[in-house]
């Protein structure tokens, strides 16, 4: 009564050894990594890794291992602080200036282990240290900006059509156009219907006037695509700033999630991500009157911006170029002054506009002017203006930036692209390194402080079967580490709680069948229908209460956030493989050491 | 070895003492909940919190003043876990909705370990809220309509009180007490409903199975005969989980604190109305075996041999 057919042995054997074989690679853990990638994308070859290889041995810093992983270059370190030291070095170096050291954990298993996809646990940011953000799109301001271009593009329209009007413009709601005579309207609402659908025209009363608003469905594809190049941007840029399994995701229809594991400098992760810098060129107006601009008579033709230093200067409003022609941007030094420059690459249209104005314009100064939004207002400032010495064509250099450091992180935001939309943090979660690894250490210990007395408890109470327990609950564990590894399940601080959770409470399942078993004994029952009918009966009352439990943790699941989303998922898979060792798990060892004999009692 | 084999204790002549007590806790708790409220973490209140390492145990004084120089008057210091840490806490302002000021607080004590920073934002602190509502919500009507497909209605309705009960002390004890309540918090609430929830079950499904076999005794000798069938199974669980989880508390460092604390009440307080609540409420709800006409029970055969 008490046996099982040999292939239920063999199945449970196989799922326990397939169980320590992935539960292993958590024993090898993570080696703390160097990534290094080219700015384009470009596979690196065994000279640069010679390179690498001689800077590391030449300033001392000793090293596990180099060598190429998919076109980039992995050094793995036994320690982060010399890894830390390396990234500072190889950042420093002058040749590798438009390489991407990105910090990394690197698996490090033995290469068997790694080739049947044996990995460790992924760890969460609360437990290697990293930064969370939320970030919201400003959806208004989304709104805004596409009321402009329809303006815009409303002026263009009309005066191909010769269509005449007193005014457009931006309204309280939507935009307001006045005509100068009823005709003109009427053929107006005809153009406007014809070529702009995606504006709903309304009448407010007043003749000659009419309101647009923007459809809610044409808004609503705007915002989307603004995302979606928020999305594009910011991916660009994480990729830049050196940061390995980074997660960039939408999350509901206007916010992003950006999770950068391993950056502990917030500041300029923050500064990276929401920068909205980007680049003018105009024409310097040297006619005009600088002192009576100050005191506010601006010709009508230029705008008045400042230089660095604070000196004021008049450029025409004529943009001849903006950011957007720009393929590529690369930071560096100026050949004759040794000053800090971007060199810049235009793609095919903005090289034909560049070299027509430029070549116009010998003799003459030209402005670079840099604009960055801040919280909602845009801060010009012009950073170089030098005199046009020949005509430019696809590839020029732009000075007169403070530092190296700004210099690369204007190349940056070049060739990153710019956001479509200004986006705000809205929620921040960061973690330490030195914080990370003591939740390690704390959730460890009390992992296996816990267990312990679990398993010394069950062996003290129910003796022989308490054994069978033990070693199911151990099972049991080994299971939830192994599923873990394999679904690559983020694992949280909250997430260790519940394996530890689970373990108190997987001890229930056996707790009830041999509680059962001990019911059935006093009933006077031989001992191997006891065993038999303790397992049956306790069956269903297992799996109510398992079932039960799983619904609170999928609530829990869906609900959820980061960490806490990793506690629903630890409790989730610990219920499922505290049922599976429980029932299948400690059965085929009661059969296998009770099964065959007579017993005339059973420990219990 | 075994502590209590077979007791023969009659639980229920204790009802009504355990309905005041139990009545007693929950205005207790309900009038702390709506007068004192909870001591909400940033996390549902939004804000700014700072966690700090220093080389030597740390001067609050100094750190207060520092921060009152740089304009944040309004911060709260206090010593976090180790002497040598501080954990730095803004209420969210109302103007300014800003992640800047975290790294100004940080500028303002250089020289020390940023071990932590979290900022939510005042509409995420009230979506945490909302969304944490709706959570027990959909908890409580998943298990009322699981426990009804799987027993009867009356069932249903009984294990429903009783986690209300376990949640409403739980929650209301961490008002009394002024405890932090924050989104661990939340998930352990979560879980001890998952947990007492597993006591009642094991206990209804006891129930069950005797009124199916003694169909002549009567409901309340039945209940008391069931509880005491399970009492054993009930208190060596809550025992073993109740070790990982002062574990837990003690080990696991002060981040899962309110966690452990939330854990080891709902434990306690599940396991007392496993045993007290949702068998009383059953009693009260006149559960009879007419109630439970045999139904072919599944997964019974599943694990007879082949």
């Amino acid at each position: 009564m008490n046996q099982y057919s040999k292939l239920r042995y063999i199945a449970i054997l196989t799922v326990f050894v397939l169980g320590c074989l992935y539960a292993l690679p958590n024993f090898y853990g993570h080696d703390p990594a160097l990534q290094i990638s080219s700015l384009r994308g470009n596979s690196l070859s065994n000279e640069v890794v010679v390179q690498v290889n001689d800077i590391l041995i030449d300033n001392r810093i000793p090293f596990k291992s180099i060598g190429l992983d998919t076109g980039k270059i992995l050094v793995r370190f036994s320690d982060s602080d010399k890894r830390d030291m390396a990234r500072d070095l190889m950042n420093a170096s002058t040749g590798f200036q438009n390489y991407v050291m990105a910090l990394s954990l690197a698996n490090a298993s033995p290469e068997w282990l790694q080739s049947i996809g044996g990995k460790p646990m992924s760890m969460g940011l609360d437990l290697r240290g990293g930064v969370h953000f939320l970030m919201e799109v400003d959806t208004k301001a989304v709104a805004k900006q596409s009321e402009s271009r329809f303006i815009s593009e409303i002026k263009n329209s009309f005066r191909k059509d010769k269509i005449r009007y007193r005014s457009i413009v931006r309204g309280g709601i939507g935009i307001q156009i006045v005509f100068i005579n009823a005709n003109m309207k009427e053929r107006g609402l005809v153009l406007l219907s014809n070529e702009f659908p995606g504006l709903e025209p309304r009448e407010n009363g007043e003749s000659n006037t009419v309101e647009l608003s923007v459809s809610t469905d044409t808004l609503a594809d705007i915002q989307k695509t603004a995302l979606q190049q928020n999305l594009q941007t910011l991916r660009n840029r994480v990729n830049e700033f050196g940061v390995s399994e980074p997660v960039i995701q939408q999350q509901g229809i206007n916010r992003i999630v950006v999770q950068l594991p391993g950056v502990e400098d917030t500041a300029e992760a923050k500064k990276i991500l929401g920068a909205t810098a980007t680049l003018e060129f105009r024409m310097v107006d040297g006619t005009g009157d600088i002192q009576a601009a100050v005191a506010g008579k601006v010709p009508i033709k230029s705008k008045l911006y400042s230089e660095r230093d604070g000196n004021k200067i008049l450029l025409e409003k004529t943009v001849i170029l903006t950011g957007e022609y720009i393929i590529d941007a690369s930071s560096g030094l100026e050949a004759q002054s040794g000053s800090p420059a971007v060199f810049i690459t235009l793609n095919g249209k903005g090289a034909r506009v560049f070299s027509r104005i430029t070549g116009q314009n010998i003799g003459k100064p030209m402005a670079v002017v840099y604009i960055e939004q801040r919280k909602g207002r845009a801060v010009e400032e012009v950073i170089s203006v030098a005199t046009i010495q020949g005509q430019l064509g696809k590839r020029f250099q732009i000075s007169g930036l403070d530092s190296t450091q700004e210099a690369r992180t204007l190349a940056l935001l070049l060739r990153a692209g710019a956001l479509a939309a200004p986006i705000e943090i809205i929620e921040e979660r960061t973690v330490g390194p030195t914080l990370g690894k003591d939740n390690i250490d704390r959730g460890f210990r009390s992992m296996v402080f816990g267990l312990s007395l679990v398993l010394i408890f069950m062996a003290v109470y129910y003796r022989g079967l308490g054994l069978v327990a033990n070693v199911a609950l151990t099972f049991n564990v080994i299971l939830i580490v192994a599923l873990l590894s394999v679904l690559q399940a983020t694992l949280t601080l909250p997430g260790i709680a519940g394996i530890v959770l689970t373990v108190g409470m997987a001890v229930d399942a056996n707790v009830l069948i041999f509680q059962r078993i001990r019911e059935e004994v006093a009933n006077g029952n031989s001992p191997q229908s006891s065993i038999s009918a303790g397992y049956d009966k306790a069956f269903s009352t297992i799996a109510d209460a398992s079932i039960t439990t799983l619904i609170a943790a999928i609530v829990l699941f869906s609900f959820g956030t980061g960490p806490i989303k990793g506690f629903a998922v630890t409790l989730c898979i610990g219920i499922l493989t505290s049922m599976f060792t429980a029932i299948a798990g400690s059965r085929a060892i009661v059969n296998l050491v009770f099964g065959k004999r007579r017993l005339l009692k059973v420990s219990v | 070895m075994s502590l209590l084999s077979t007791t023969k204790i009659d639980f229920l002549s204790k009802a009504n003492a355990a309905l005041y007590l139990s009545l007693g806790l929950m205005v207790l708790c309900s009038f702390s909940f709506f007068n004192k409220g909870l001591n909400l973490g940033i996390d549902f209140t939004g804000g700014t919190l700072v966690e700090l390492g220093f080389e030597q145990p740390a001067d609050l004084d100094f750190v207060r003043e520092r921060l009152e120089e740089s304009g944040y008057a309004g911060a709260s210091a206090q010593i976090f876990g180790s002497p040598r840490e501080v954990l730095i806490r803004l209420p969210a302002q109302v103007d300014v909705n800003s992640s800047d000021v975290s790294e100004r607080i940080l500028a303002a004590l250089p020289n020390t370990d940023m071990r932590r920073v979290e900022f939510v934002g005042p509409q995420v602190g009230s979506e945490l809220t909302e969304d944490g509502f709706l959570a027990l919500l959909y908890a409580f009507g998943g298990i009322l309509i699981y426990v009804m497909l799987r027993f009867t209605f009356k069932f249903a309705i009984g294990a429903v009180i009783a986690i209300v009960h376990d949640v409403v002390v739980t929650v209301g004890l961490f008002s009394v007490f002024g405890l932090a309540f924050d989104l661990t918090v939340l998930a352990a609430v979560l879980a001890v409903i998952g947990y007492s929830l597993n006591d009642t079950i094991v206990l209804y499904d006891r129930v069950r199975e005797n009124f199916r076999s003694y169909r002549n005794k009567n409901s309340r000798d039945i209940i008391n005969q069931s509880i005491n069938q399970t009492l054993s199974r009930t208190l060596v669980t809550s025992g073993t989980t109740l070790c990982v989880v002062l574990a837990l508390f003690f080990l696991g460092g002060e981040l899962i604190h309110g966690f452990a604390t939330a854990l080891i009440i709902g434990i306690v307080v599940g396991t007392y109305s496993s045993i007290f609540v949702a068998s009383t409420s059953l009693l009260f709800l006149g559960v009879n075996s007419v109630d439970l006409m045999p139904v072919e029970k599944d997964g019974e055969d599943l694990e007879n041999r082949p």
